[in-house]
């Protein structure tokens, strides 16, 4: 249930621009702007900063995704914190370079306004352009409001760039459902970040005083040695995401689950999401007796230990996802059944929200009812291709 | 949980040891070697100029300039043979 | 020894390679105060086999296309930081700026990127094993476009990245050839002191093993390229043509092709060694009458 507690220094404003005005806060020096729907308000919000001189940044208006993610590396490169966002097709176009940000640990921070891929063309809403590039090496985030999207960049920024991570990370936010909606958000200013947030140092910048080649050729030996090093760093970063939500909790008092994932209510079967679905999920859950949300936040590194500790004594688990690995079946399904493997629990499957369509509580209902009489066998997947 | 491995790699495979690549002697591969005649060579420098190792200095000896060919890293290409204005350059097969 | 400073020797370039004599030479004139971002391709391979690198300045290389797009996000990071001094540079061949890498140079020269680009041309994707790329002139034999009883190689025209630079508005566009090397030299230091605005310099890189010429003839061919007509050494500067070299007399372009074995086909092929001639005159004419009668290429814009 969103807070009904009013926050006197909330302002009143579209999930884009909050975004766009927390990038601000950041300090953040080098932009590179593409436009794709429905990401395109967050970079046109900072030009407008930008030629208003209100942000003191270089912005990079690029002619291409892959341009964009690659500008954004060689500032970063370069030693100063950098931003972009995209969406969908300009994701999938960025993704040879983001393994390569990833394998070369430069840590970039981009936002991606989750949407559909094609083809058919789609501009609304669902996971699938994310979770697709779930084996780059990028921290994932994914954010339920505009609040916790605000938040989480500041929050991925000291992530990515301390020094025993050095991962580039995706705040992974819902297109039109966070990106275009209205609501109150407290956006924190430069100065209050500035105490939580410290100055990018990135250990080995490209400058002539120093200089050192990046981005060499690895041979067998050497490439599997570095990938287990990248896998390794990966999966510590865990605590460094969970380090991060307490701290910012210290400085700003909002903390969202442990950083890695959110239990909301008690009830004996659970329903694990992603997203801004599980605001409509925590709505469900509190008018039932035996349903509860257990959200998942970062989605990479997969929180498997957490989710076992929490879903280990549950009845019945319900993934309810906005995604599907085509040939098989959803990801977060797949990867939460690699968690609760040799626990005996029912996992059940639900392809929902494909394209956009919406999730309404009624399907959501109608999900929990199927499972609870027993009319979908676990270990199943069944697409939900309408509004029901 | 993984054990943590300690190496001695930087992340993201990134170099420090700049112009490392010297340690690598490509003049194993060579199957003709040049030779500088030095009473011919006038010390143009042009051998210098277009080898591609960059294995060729003109250096001061016995009091005139000369070619001198680092066969450590010289691949035996000849072009250094074939650009010497004076012919002073000839080849010889390698001897292993 | 030429660029000992800036690029140390044993990388694993082909015995008489002609970009590794271009690479000597540019870095020589680019100084130490610069930052390299490299294309994928022959140069980048044999130059950084981790762990050893045969470059001694700050030197990245990402994915194959992306050079220009690199080189112009560390370009705004060192202003950012303060630093106008540094020059940043990138640098790929024919593949990676003139084909998979065209939109990030388009890009890159539109948006008046402060950096400069320089494309070594060896006219076919080398590293690879020599595949037909953009760069591929008329005519020429590569394992993609071979040279077999119906089509007797590629039939298209090589891009000009020069033009296409300049008709981007670049603030300066060069060509240059490793034979004449106080020239390229001259041309790099020249846009090196320039700033404000993007400058392009296209070489062209001679490959023994792609072109089948034996390895001591690459400053040999280089400068027959030259001396054919065949690769006019040019400058545009704020969209003034100023032609550095010209030929007296022009050297039959036959003599340059049949050199090389990736050309041998059109010994017998004179219909097609007539329209490269044909060419090659034309454009002769074209720019010497630009220079002459002082048109400003920009106009043209």
């Amino acid at each position: 249930m969103v807070s009904k507690k009013r926050n006197k220094n909330a302002v009143v404003i579209e999930g884009s621009q909050a975004v766009a005005r927390a990038v601000k806060s950041c300090d953040v020096k080098v932009i590179a702007a593409y436009p794709i729907t429905p990401q395109t308000h967050i970079v046109q919000e900072l030009a407008k900063m930008h030629a208003n001189g209100e942000i003191d940044c270089e912005y990079i208006n690029v002619e291409a995704e892959f341009s964009a993610i690659s500008a954004v590396l060689g500032s970063t490169a370069a030693g100063v914190r950098s931003f972009t966002a995209t969406s969908s097709q300009g994701l999938a176009l960025m993704n040879e370079v983001l393994y390569a940000t990833a394998g070369m640990r430069i840590p970039v921070v981009m936002v991606v306004c989750n949407r559909a891929l094609s083809a058919p063309i789609n501009i609304w809403n669902d996971h699938q352009d994310s979770i697709a590039e779930r084996d780059s090496g990028w921290i994932q985030i994914y954010v339920e409001s505009v609040q916790e999207a605000v938040d989480s960049l500041i929050q991925a920024y000291k992530i990515s760039e301390d020094k025993k991570v050095l991962l580039p990370s995706m705040v992974c936010m819902d297109g039109f459902y966070l990106t275009h909606v209205y609501e109150p958000v407290v956006i924190p200013e430069k100065e209050e970040v500035d105490k939580f947030l410290p100055a990018f140092e990135y250990p080995y910048p490209l400058d002539p005083e120093k200089p050192l080649t990046m981005g060499p050729l690895g041979f067998p030996n050497d490439y599997a040695r570095l990938r287990k090093q990248l896998f390794e760093a990966t999966l510590e970063s865990k605590g460094k995401i969970v380090k991060a939500n307490k701290d910012f909790k210290k400085c700003f008092g909002r903390s969202y689950g442990d950083g890695l994932i959110e239990v909301y209510g008690d009830g004996k079967i659970a329903i694990v999401s992603m997203g801004s679905l599980c605001s409509t999920i925590k709505e469900y859950v509190d008018s039932s007796k035996d349903v509860c949300l257990v959200r998942i936040r970062t989605f990479r590194p997969f929180p498997g230990e957490e989710l076992k500790k929490v879903l280990k004594d549950k009845e019945k688990v319900i993934v309810m996802e906005k995604n599907i690995s085509l040939g098989h079946v959803g990801s977060v399904f797949m990867e939460l059944a690699t968690a609760l493997y040799g626990t005996g629990i029912e996992i059940y499957d639900f392809i929902v929200g494909s394209g956009g369509i919406d999730v309404p509580l009624s399907t959501i209902n109608y999900v929990v009812e199927r499972v609870k009489k027993n009319k979908e066998k676990p270990g199943s997947v069944v697409f939900i291709d309408k509004v029901i | 949980m993984t054990k943590i491995s300690k190496n001695k790699d930087l992340p993201g495979a990134i170099i420090t040891d700049v112009g490392s690549t010297a340690k690598n002697k490509t003049g194993s591969w060579r199957t003709f070697r040049p030779v500088v005649d030095h009473s011919k060579c006038v010390g143009c420098g042009k051998c210098e100029r277009f080898c591609p190792e960059g294995c060729i200095k003109i250096v001061e000896k016995d009091g005139k300039r000369v070619s001198v060919i680092d066969y450590n890293y010289c691949k035996g290409c000849l072009i250094c043979m074939n650009e010497c204005p004076l012919k002073a350059i000839s080849k010889e097969v390698e001897h292993k | 020894m030429v660029g000992e400073k800036y690029m140390a020797p044993g990388h694993r370039t082909c015995a008489g390679c002609g970009s590794a004599i271009i690479f000597r030479h540019v870095l020589e004139a680019l100084g130490e105060d610069v930052i390299l971002c490299q294309a994928t391709g022959c140069m980048e391979v044999t130059t950084t086999p981790y762990p050893e690198t045969s470059f001694k300045v700050p030197w990245i290389h990402v994915v194959f296309e992306n050079a220009a797009s690199v080189a112009s996000g560390v370009k705004r990071a060192l202003k950012m930081k303060g630093n106008n001094h540094t020059r940043v540079v990138a640098i790929g061949g024919d593949g990676g700026m003139i084909d998979i890498g065209f939109g990030a140079v388009s890009g890159a020269i539109e948006r008046q990127e402060d950096i400069i680009i320089i494309v070594y041309d060896n006219e076919a994707y080398s590293n690879t094993g020599l595949q037909r790329s953009g760069g591929t002139p008329f005519g020429a034999s590569t394992t993609t476009s071979p040279a077999g009883k119906k089509i007797p190689g590629k039939q298209e025209w090589k891009k000009d990245i020069c033009m296409i630079g300049l008709m981007h508005r670049a603030k300066y566009v060069a060509s240059a050839n490793p034979a004449f090397w106080q020239d390229l030299q001259a041309k790099v230091k020249k846009a090196y002191d320039m700033e404000g605005g993007p400058r392009l310099i296209h070489i062209l890189a001679p490959c023994p093993v792609g072109w089948h010429f034996d390895s001591s003839k690459t400053i040999e061919i280089s400068k027959l390229a030259v001396e054919t007509g065949l690769w006019m050494l040019y400058e545009v500067e704020e969209g003034n043509l100023k032609i550095n070299y010209k030929p007296n007399p022009f050297k039959p372009v036959e003599d340059y092709l049949l050199m090389q074995g990736r050309f041998k086909h059109l010994a017998n092929n004179k219909e097609m060694i007539r329209k490269i001639e044909e060419h090659v005159k034309k454009r002769w004419e074209m720019m010497e009458k630009v220079e002459k009668e002082g048109i400003n290429l920009l106009d043209l814009a």
